[in-house]
């Protein structure tokens, strides 16, 4: 199989696989790692744009000059943007050390339904519920089975 | 239903990369910038690396933008996780193997992470890969006895001086009337280990920079108390 081309199936996997653990997942720690891998699927597409066929890499060593060299800029740009990303991870985990400080929990169902009645306790108003909003979760107690799924 | 959505959404993310993938075309690049660059580069900057001329000589203004993104995500995790009380209770030091480890692999780390700044425009490396070495070097201590931590103090000077060298080597170029971070003409030999003209320096300040600044990062979450 072409090297390449599994590369491009991991670049796509990455992304999807990164995706599913931002949007399927509650818990805020799984939800960074989601941005890891996504961070690490945009920067494997990124280098693959400038694939080219038996090139090497963009470096003259001892004076002599390869036939094919890879494109240097996608290079460049993956390298900030690595360095960026590491950023946004330690921003991001630092954050939720804070969340967790503050509400006990990891756990984004419970921290929006912690919020919203914060919010409603301020404004001093009922918590609005809508017919469509998912069902309070109550931590506490263990959900009986006849209360179902929202 | 939540389930279904989150699926039907990465349904059509999925579809989206594929058509990507359908118009990007394989093993054809649609840019041919990279090759114009490595035609010229070594003859206009001296650097026989060419992903480090692209890094600092041809889009080094970006590079500086970058150390500032870097700079602006470690000041805001030391302000949103605050100063550690002096109560707080601390993790045991780490046991004998770890300890020893620890001591052995500081120069090493050291000397490797030196090596890979000061070679950055000549082999794959420089101040970035460099820097995160050094920043491992100050860290791996930190891990094997929790009770010491790094000097914040030191940390922030370096990091300061460090950035502020780039923007004055930058200012440098503007002085003989050229645009900011214009490196210098008269690069030396290619491929020698002073060459390059101003590349090396602007090198080593973001490698110190970002080692100062990911050690500083590293030790403040670590020095973060745990919820009672």
């Amino acid at each position: 199989m072409d090297t390449s081309l599994v590369m491009y199936i991991a670049a796509g996997g990455l992304l999807l696989i990164g995706s599913a653990g931002i949007v399927m997942s509650s818990h805020l720690v799984r939800i960074i790692f989601g941005i890891a891998l996504l961070e690490a699927g945009a920067n494997l597409l990124l280098l693959l744009a400038s694939f080219r066929e038996g090139a090497t890499a963009p470096i003259i060593v001892d004076g002599h000059v390869p036939a094919i060299m890879a494109d240097p800029v996608p290079q460049a740009l993956v390298l900030t943007a690595i360095v960026i990303g590491v950023g946004i991870l330690a921003l991001a985990l630092s954050l939720a050390i804070r969340v967790q400080r503050a509400y006990g929990t990891l756990d984004m169902r419970e921290i929006r339904d912690r919020m919203a009645q914060e919010i409603a306790d301020t404004a001093s108003i009922d918590r609005p519920i809508s017919s469509h909003a998912p069902l309070p979760v109550d931590v506490t107690s263990v959900p009986s089975p006849s209360e179902g799924k929202g | 239903m939540r389930r279904f959505t989150s699926a039907l959404f990465l349904l059509g993310l999925g579809v989206l990369i594929a058509a990507i993938y359908q118009k990007m075309g394989f093993h054809a690049s649609g840019s041919n910038v990279g090759q114009a660059i490595n035609a010229v580069a070594a003859d206009q900057l001296g650097a026989a690396n060419f992903v480090t001329s692209v890094v600092l000589g041809y889009r080094g203004l970006d590079t500086l933008m970058e150390l500032t993104i870097l700079f602006t995500a470690a000041t805001v995790v030391a302000l949103v996780l605050g100063r550690r009380k002096p109560s707080a209770k601390r993790d045991p030091d780490a046991g004998f193997v770890l300890q020893a480890g620890a001591d052995l692999f500081f120069p090493l780390l050291l000397i490797v992470g030196l090596y890979i700044i000061l070679h950055g425009h000549l082999t794959p490396g420089g101040g970035f890969q460099g820097g995160v070495i050094l920043a491992a070097a100050f860290f791996v201590p930190v891990l094997a006895r929790p009770g010491t931590s790094i000097d914040h103090g030191w940390a922030r000077l370096v990091e300061g001086l460090a950035g502020a060298s780039f923007i004055f080597i930058g200012l440098l170029a503007m002085l003989e009337g050229k645009s900011f971070l214009t490196p210098p003409p008269g690069q030396g030999e290619l491929g020698a280990l002073f060459s390059a003209g101003t590349l090396p320096l602007l090198y080593i300040a973001v490698g110190l920079k970002v080692g100062a600044e990911l050690a500083g990062l590293l030790a403040h979450l670590s020095e973060t108390e745990a919820a009672e």
